[in-house]
């Protein structure tokens, strides 16, 4: 009794990873033990905690969800894709940083992902709709309280970025 | 440095994805997974593995009949205490006969997880069910058994008296009798349990990997299980994603069975807990039946408190009767009880064992000691504030002795704290005095509103010890070690904050070990709000032996007297002319007599490269080298923290939903580290408090089974149910240890239940003696209400517009 097993490739933070897994492969499972980008983490595995949260496509996914076969081609972020191109915390992670979002950190990477895809559509949130950009995400250890005020600061520096990348031009 | 709002120095790691946890693992090594009984309680008749064997990547299956030697033994109970007559541990695997739901039977190990679980599902477990035992009333009843030989069903029993609560009580001018009660909820970190092993047959020796909140007690209790010396074991906690209570006991039945099996196949294993096995076979708490018998003066004094209990232990008690203890004794909070008697009792139920989650026990006694504060108030028409402030430990009792036996085994003695200043804090912060108006215009607007408020006292830091280990190395960098482990309390931060503070050196040249018996293995475990009381003062006093040892060693080398040096920014100088220093990275090479140069820096402490006395030997007698230095911290007894919260919240006349419009905490917590790691605690603390009260409970049906064991169905609360709380501080030390430091991590969640079903009592007008609560149990009470099933309350304080106290419009 042995798996038929099928190629996978996709681009994962910028990088081309291909692996031969079964079909049943969780995209979840892939990115962490085929591609050992272990910054994904698994809570729940049937959706709902949403710490598995990746960009595919530039799409917030519950990758647990999802089958790697079944995201065959497409462009996927991770948490360690969330960085600027020179390496250094994205907006998002230094506002976490900055506004103490996180303690375990064990969700931490769903939210980051979720919040990234979140201040693309809406740069300029109020509380009231950061709190609501968030509610699909669980965390055991904040209260929410300083994830509010993250996704507010993140929005606020990427602002900033945008300001110098456009005042650099 | 030390009390400042330092960002945390965990963070940049844990952002990028490149934190530690179980899972990230060991990704070569096998994996285990369990067959769980479906049954409550069930005569295991037969275990048929044979259509599994043929499954490709199968490596080992063990049931209970292949567990050898003490493997093979009942897991022990952890916290002997008198009172527990009957008890019950479970075994690695079911010993033919399984207590709950989820209770592990058969062990597979193979390739891949995925493979491990089609194995699980190929083999044939027979079962004889049994009748279970569910809930306390069932356990009470005691018509069936959980254990053949535990009659009545009763783990433990305890009776703890001051005075003669009764005879008090019968001569008092007013009595009432309360029936409280508190479901089960659970910690539900969002990193459930796990463990890897690796097994090195040459060197005789194990390491494991295990997410838990006490590696130094789970390497002692493997080293005895597993019969292997403790110096060849190792056991390390790499970042853990939350424990709240639930990773605190040890050895699961996984815990020694992935090790074992390690040891066995000469292959490294890991297990990691998916969620629904986290619901069923991991633990719970809450669940406790109350009845209060009070007796007061007309002025709402205490004059006399009886409080009788059951609480509902599950199938087990590994972990002894620890929840019962503190309930028990915390329950009194900041208040003068009178004559006080308690008794409980502990029963076993055909459910998931019930140990500490974050306020272990103090939230159902704080819910108990509120509900019947405001009960009182509300029998003699008195402000629920002033009732409180009446009945209060003032400042000058301190230390106040309850006369009382604390979990711990030491007397219940409260070291500090000002319950009135906080009062009126609290007060202020949320408006109880103008709240009468704000009712006012929310009725004429059809609203509903009510205001509550909860107080309690959390002792913390409880003992016996913890140490901390101190070194400079020839680089200037600090490497401090303690035993304790860490789940998400930022112990890189505010551990380095003290070190460096008491040291002198920046923050950013001290690294911080936690949870790692390879680099401190005397240790108890991070619960009960003990690690930054215990292992913070243990760090301060390890760094305070090096700072001696470095201002000596400075002193010979600038030949001055040691008294005149300082440490200032990682440099030993002369107090007032710094031109004579001397790095601390420098003293640490010094520190050190060497016959070999093996590099640059270490030419410097070799034998030809300074003058000595050559009559006294490199290292004296009473000396040792190196710049380091471990000490213990052990107190004689726990430090009293406590808190008061209020809440305002709304209840939707229509559907009865609740929504918290405001939630105001003061907390005192003895002398501050990082103010932002503590309010975070108390945020987080918060929102458990609020899902215990509103939304979490495990739904078990009649026949064990639990119905919800799932993120879809157990709710805990998304950012949308948590309130913005809104906080405030008290600075009150602890004499009792060097830094005057209380413990934070629990305070946020134990007077949740309290404040929310004072709160909702006084928009409803009538009695919530029942935790947590649904819109839909809510409207039922209205029902009963309006049919006059139960009687009315509340109307009677300040906060109350007079004859403007809401009332049900129509049950309908």
């Amino acid at each position: 009794m042995s798996e038929e097993l099928h190629d996978v490739s996709v681009v994962v933070n910028g990088l081309p990873r291909t692996a031969r897994v079964p079909a049943r492969r969780l995209l979840s499972d892939f990115l962490r033990h085929d591609v050992g980008l272990t910054g994904t983490h698994v809570g729940c595995e049937h959706g709902v905690c949403g710490a598995c949260t990746v960009l595919v496509d530039s799409r917030p996914v519950r990758s647990c969800l999802l089958f790697a076969v079944g995201v065959d081609g497409a462009a996927i972020t991770t948490i360690e894709g969330c960085t600027l191109p020179d390496g250094e915390l994205g907006a998002v992670q230094q506002a976490f940083m900055e506004c103490h979002g996180l303690q375990c950190g064990f969700c931490t990477p769903g939210f980051v992902t979720t919040i990234t895809a979140f201040l693309d559509e809406q740069p300029d949130p109020s509380a009231e709709e950061a709190r609501e950009a968030i509610a699909g995400n669980l965390c055991r250890c904040t209260g929410y309280q300083n994830i509010v005020a993250a996704v507010l600061r993140a929005a606020q520096i990427q602002r900033e970025i945008t300001g110098q990348a456009v005042a650099e031009r | 440095m030390f009390g400042e709002p330092m960002i945390r120095r965990e963070d940049p790691r844990l952002l990028r994805g490149e934190g530690r946890y179980l899972d990230d693992l060991g990704s070569n090594a096998l994996a285990a997974a369990f067959v769980r009984s479906p049954h409550a309680h069930a005569r295991v008749l037969d275990i048929d593995v044979s259509d599994a064997l043929d499954v490709d990547g199968l490596v080992a299956i063990y049931a209970y009949d292949d567990l050898l030697g003490r493997v093979a033994e009942a897991l022990p109970l952890l916290i002997p205490h008198p009172s527990i007559t009957h008890p019950k541990t479970p075994y690695c695997l079911a010993n033919g006969e399984v207590n709950h739901v989820g209770e592990a039977i058969v062990m597979v190990v193979a390739t891949d997880r995925y493979v491990a679980e089609d194995v699980c599902d190929r083999i044939r477990v027979d079962y004889e069910p049994l009748p279970a035992v569910v809930g306390v009333a069932a356990a009470r009843a005691a018509a069936q058994l959980v254990h053949d030989d535990v009659p009545g069903n009763l783990a433990a029993h305890l009776v703890q008296e001051v005075g003669d609560a009764p005879a008090a009580i019968a001569a008092a001018p007013h009595v009432l009798e309360l029936d409280l009660d508190v479901e089960r909820s659970a910690s539900m970190p969002m990193e459930g349990r796990g463990v890897y092993a690796r097994w090195d047959s040459d060197d005789r020796s194990l390491r494991v990997y295990t997410s838990t909140q006490t590696s130094t007690s789970v390497r002692m209790a493997l080293a005895a299980k597993l019969d292997v010396p403790v110096d060849r074991v190792e056991v390390i906690a790499p970042d853990v994603g939350g424990g709240f209570g639930v990773k605190i006991v040890h050895p699961w039945p996984e815990e020694v069975l992935v090790p074992w099996a390690a040891m066995a196949l000469g292959r490294e294993v890991k297990w990691t807990e998916d969620r629904r096995e986290h619901f069923v076979s991991s633990a719970h708490e809450r669940g406790q039946l109350h009845h209060v018998r009070v007796g007061f003066d007309d002025d709402g004094c205490l004059l006399g408190l009886d409080v009788t209990f059951w609480h509902d232990n599950g199938a087990y008690l590994p972990y002894g009767a620890v929840v019962p203890i503190i309930t028990s004794t915390q329950l009194l909070g900041p208040y003068k009880p009178g004559a006080y008697r308690v008794e409980y009792s502990s029963l076993y139920t055909n459910t998931v064992i019930v140990t500490p989650y974050r306020g272990a026990g103090r939230p159902q006694g704080c819910f108990v000691m509120e509900r019947t504060i405001d009960a009182i108030a509300d029998r003699l028409s008195l402000d629920r504030a002033v009732v409180r402030e009446r009945n209060f430990i003032q400042p000058s009792d301190m230390p106040y002795d309850h006369q009382l036996q604390f979990q711990d085994g030491r007397p219940l003695i409260y070291d500090s704290g000002d319950y009135p200043a906080m009062l009126e804090k609290l007060r202020k912060l949320v408006g109880w005095d103008d709240f009468a108006a704000y009712r006012e215009a929310a009725v004429a607007e059809g609203r509903r509103v009510g205001i509550g408020l909860a107080c309690y006292v959390e002792g913390t830091g409880v003992g016996p010890y913890e140490g901390a280990h101190v070194r400079v190395e020839t680089n200037g960098t600090v490497v401090v070690s303690t035993g304790l482990t860490t789940q998400g309390q930022g112990h890189q931060t505010a551990f380095a904050q003290i070190a460096a503070d008491e040291l002198g050196v920046p923050v950013a040249d001290v690294v911080v070990t936690t949870g790692d018996t390879r680099r401190f293995a005397y240790a108890v475990g991070t619960f009960a709000s003990r690690a930054a009381v215990m292992s913070g003062n243990a760090i301060a006093l390890a760094a305070r032996g090096v700072r001696d040892k470095a201002l000596r060693i400075a002193a010979e080398a600038l030949e001055v007297d040691e008294r005149d040096l300082e440490i200032v920014e990682g440099v030993v100088q002369v107090k007032g002319s710094p031109d004579a220093r001397i790095p601390l990275a420098t003293v640490a090479v010094l520190s050190n007599p060497l016959r070999y140069a093996f590099d640059e820096q270490a030419k410097q402490a070799t034998q030809f490269a300074r003058s000595a006395d050559i009559d006294r030997p490199p290292v004296a007698e009473d000396d040792e080298p190196g710049l380091e230095f471990t000490d213990y911290y052990s107190p004689s007894r726990s430090t009293f923290a406590n808190g008061m919260h209020a809440a305002i919240v709304e209840t939707d006349p229509d559907t009865a939903e609740i929504t918290v419009l405001r939630y105001c905490v003061v907390h005192d917590c003895g002398t501050l580290v990082n103010p932002m790691i503590v309010e975070g605690q108390i945020h987080g603390g918060v929102a458990q408090g609020v899902g215990g009260a509103l939304l979490e409970r495990m739904v078990y049906d009649e026949n064990g089974q639990l119905l919800n064991a799932s993120f879809m169905d157990f709710l805990m609360p998304y950012a949308t149910e948590v309130p913005v709380v809104e906080t405030d501080h008290m600075e009150t030390p602890s004499p009792l240890n060097p830094l005057g430091i209380k413990g934070a991590g629990e305070a946020g969640v134990i007077p949740g239940m309290a404040v929310l079903a004072a709160a909702i009592e006084d928009a409803e007008g009538f009695r919530i003696s029942r935790m947590p609560i649904s819109p839909s149990e809510l409207f039922g009470l209205r029902v009963r209400f309006a049919a006059g099933e139960i009687p009315a309350v509340g109307g009677a304080d300040e906060s109350s517009a007079v004859g403007q106290v809401p009332r049900p419009r129509s049950a309908r």
